[in-house]
């Protein structure tokens, strides 16, 4: 699986850790990924420690998560971006809508 | 598919053997299977009776007068073309080069005599399963081929519509070269230039997030707004907010357009750029001395309007500046190996022009020489702009025919506005709007924007923010003086410019008065060498040389009242 799922030791933060390649392809993957997370969920971690490369439909999805998690109000942190990665994060400016570590 | 040609459907079968006997076996057995059966005696009239009962399968005796099976199997084969006719040789050969040679002629299978019931009938199923399933996918592939050509049938259609409301605008000025594909709306990307009422030229690059359709829907509403606000004469920033709102409504919460908004403005030599998610724009100096103008905010259709910011750089440019606009396509484009063309590719392109070189086709041929391709994908777009003289570029036409209704002709209109709308909110297009009711001027609509937007300028600038004018003219006062203005115009309050307007028809045509008052300190006009002596002077307390020559210009008559915070027009139209 390209992506997989755990909730931190406090139970609070969902973790989604994506592996390879995040694009088109993991959309339905990465949408179970949060809505199934349940209710007691208070934010989210997407761990892109594995992520080789990110496009703008990828974009798109952190997009929806913010969404869910409650738009302007979410706490979503994106972390251990490779450099790739990162660029692309900063080229649109993403570190407006979340925090990137 | 064919959902009637079911297994157990009969068959009609040709048969071939020169045997009588044989024949009439064969014939007696495959009747009894049900099937209907076209008998030859020879190659020859096998061939004839394939061609006029067109069989399903084909059984034939490897060895017959007149024409033997072998040489009857490749006019058969020949004659079935593309469709799949099983195609059985009934042999007693033994020898695996002559059962070979069956083969290569074109047969599918053999049937060993004598004749065996239970065998002709399994392999009569089987090679019919195989003729079922070849007519299958047959089918399929020809069902395929058609919806694609309708397909892009529809895109070409599409493609006209698009072109109707997302025309090339003023793409084809001779300052401009850009590198679009004719399909690349389907890849998302959009590339629009228009002129400025009062000069200048506004150009916007997008690239939509996904392909297809979706991408080509959201682009019509941005080149709609983008269209109909720059010809009104609303400036970058505004279109950019409209054109945020509008994306933020229409698009799902994944969808957006990065872009950027370049707003050239060639007789004060700037550029106001804003770039949303695009890959680096670069400013390429004629000196060959270059910058990158990075993205600084997130792409359209994101934010909600009160986050989203559309503050627009101001870069301040000499004539023969070029600007380069890219779409990420161009950092995507990739060689043989896999490897990307990337910023690095761009960096070295832009970086290791002489100073004759057009940094567009310096870009140009670097990526045709990394990609090894004359020709590239649909979703790269490449927009150059260059600082040019602006008397040798075509502005705004003088407009169609005037109306046949004769519009307003004899009205008052005042407008003021206070305080802290002075710093959020450019009045320029209502007035504009209300002037073009009148259909003498809406053909001089160019000529009124220049005039609306001098006094609106001056008046703002020199008067309400009481900004010196003669730093603009250096390169050091030009970066203090656009800071300083968004300083003091965060802070505007208690000050007022208010606007009257008063149109009355003349036997000529008509006039329009406009009167400009600001609430600031004015100026000593008494003095001031352009309105003293007819010689033109660079620069002025308050009005800079060029506004105010632009003013006279335009004008009939130009007055200046009070301490110079108060200044009449009077301008005519004709028939």
């Amino acid at each position: 699986m390209p992506i997989q799922t755990r909730r931190s030791h406090d139970g609070q933060t969902q973790i989604i850790k994506i592996e390879g390649r995040f694009d088109f392809s993991t959309h339905q993957a990465f949408r179970d990924a949060y809505e199934h997370g349940g209710k007691d969920v208070c934010g989210y971690v997407v761990d892109l420690s594995e992520a080789t490369y990110l496009d703008s439909s990828a974009l798109g999805m952190l997009l929806l998560l913010r969404d869910h998690a409650g738009g302007d109000n979410a706490s979503i942190v994106i972390e251990n971006c490779n450099n790739d990665v990162r660029k692309i994060l900063t080229i649109s400016n993403f570190e407006q809508l979340f925090t990137i570590r | 598919m064919d959902e009637s040609a079911a297994e157990s459907d009969p068959l009609t079968i040709l048969i071939a053997d020169d045997s009588d006997s044989d024949r009439l076996i064969l014939k007696t057995l495959l009747k009894r299977l049900g099937h209907q059966v076209l008998d030859a005696a020879d190659g020859q009239e096998a061939v004839a009776l394939f061609r006029a009962g067109a069989p399903d399968i084909v059984l034939l005796d490897a060895m017959m007068p007149a024409m033997d099976g072998m040489e009857a199997a490749r006019e058969i084969k020949r004659f079935a073309g593309e469709r799949l006719v099983p195609l059985i040789f009934i042999t007693s050969l033994s020898d695996a080069e002559d059962l070979a040679r069956c083969l290569e002629a074109g047969g599918d299978g053999f049937l060993s005599k004598p004749y065996n019931r239970v065998m002709i009938k399994a392999k009569v199923n089987a090679f019919n399963r195989m003729r079922l399933m070849h007519q299958a996918l047959s089918d399929q592939r020809d069902l395929m081929h058609e919806h694609n050509r309708q397909l892009l049938e529809e895109q070409h259609v599409a493609r006209r519509v698009f072109d109707n409301v997302a025309h090339t605008g003023c793409l084809d000025a001779p300052n401009i070269r850009y590198h679009a594909s004719p399909l690349s709306v389907f890849s998302g990307d959009v590339l629009f230039a228009s002129p400025r009422p009062a000069g200048g030229m506004l150009v916007f690059t997008g690239d939509f997030t996904g392909h297809g359709l979706p991408a080509a829907i959201g682009a019509m509403p941005v080149a709609e707004t983008f269209y109909g606000m720059a010809s009104k004469g609303f400036d970058g920033s505004d279109i950019l907010r409209e054109i945020n709102q509008k994306l933020g409504r229409i698009l799902p919460k994944d969808m957006f357009c990065c872009g950027a908004m370049v707003e050239a403005d060639f007789a004060q030599n700037q550029l106001r750029i804003w770039n949303g998610g695009l890959p680096d724009g670069w400013l390429v100096h004629s000196s060959a001395a270059s910058y990158r103008l990075p993205s600084r905010h997130l792409p359209l259709g994101i934010l909600s309007a009160d986050q989203f910011n559309a503050e627009m750089e101001i870069i301040r440019t000499l004539p023969g500046d070029r600007l380069l606009l890219m779409t990420d396509g161009v950092l995507e484009c990739s060689n043989e190996e896999g490897q990307l063309f990337g910023e690095q590719g761009v960096r070295r392109a832009v970086e290791g022009l002489g100073s004759t070189r057009h940094p567009f086709d310096a870009l140009m041929t670097g990526i045709r020489r990394f990609t090894g391709h004359q020709k590239f994908g649909d979703d790269l777009t490449l927009c150059c702009l260059e600082m040019v003289d602006e008397a040798g570029l075509a502005t705004l036409t003088e407009g169609a025919a005037p109306s046949t209704l004769a519009g307003p002709t004899e009205w008052k209109c005042v407008y003021e506005i206070q305080g802290s709308t002075l710093g959020e909110f450019s009045p320029l297009p209502l007035m504009l709007h209300i002037c073009m009711e009148v259909p003498g001027l809406r053909r001089k609509s160019g000529e009124i924007y220049t005039l609306l937007s001098e006094l609106y300028n001056n008046a703002l600038e020199h008067g309400v923010l009481d900004l010196p004018s003669d730093w603009k003219y250096t390169p050091e006062g030009f970066g203090r003086y656009y800071s300083e203005r968004a300083t003091r115009l965060g802070k505007v309050s208690g000050h007022y410019i208010r606007f009257s307007f008063h149109h009355e028809p003349m036997q000529w045509g008509g006039r329009l008065r406009v009167v400009c008052e600001d609430s600031g300190q004015g100026f000593d006009f008494q003095s001031h060498p352009v309105l003293q002596a007819t010689e033109m002077a660079q620069s002025g307390p308050r009005y800079s040389g060029r506004g105010l020559i632009l003013l006279k210009r335009l004008a009939e008559s130009i007055r200046f009242h009070e301490q110079g915070n108060r200044v009449e027009i009077a301008y005519d139209w004709y028939f």
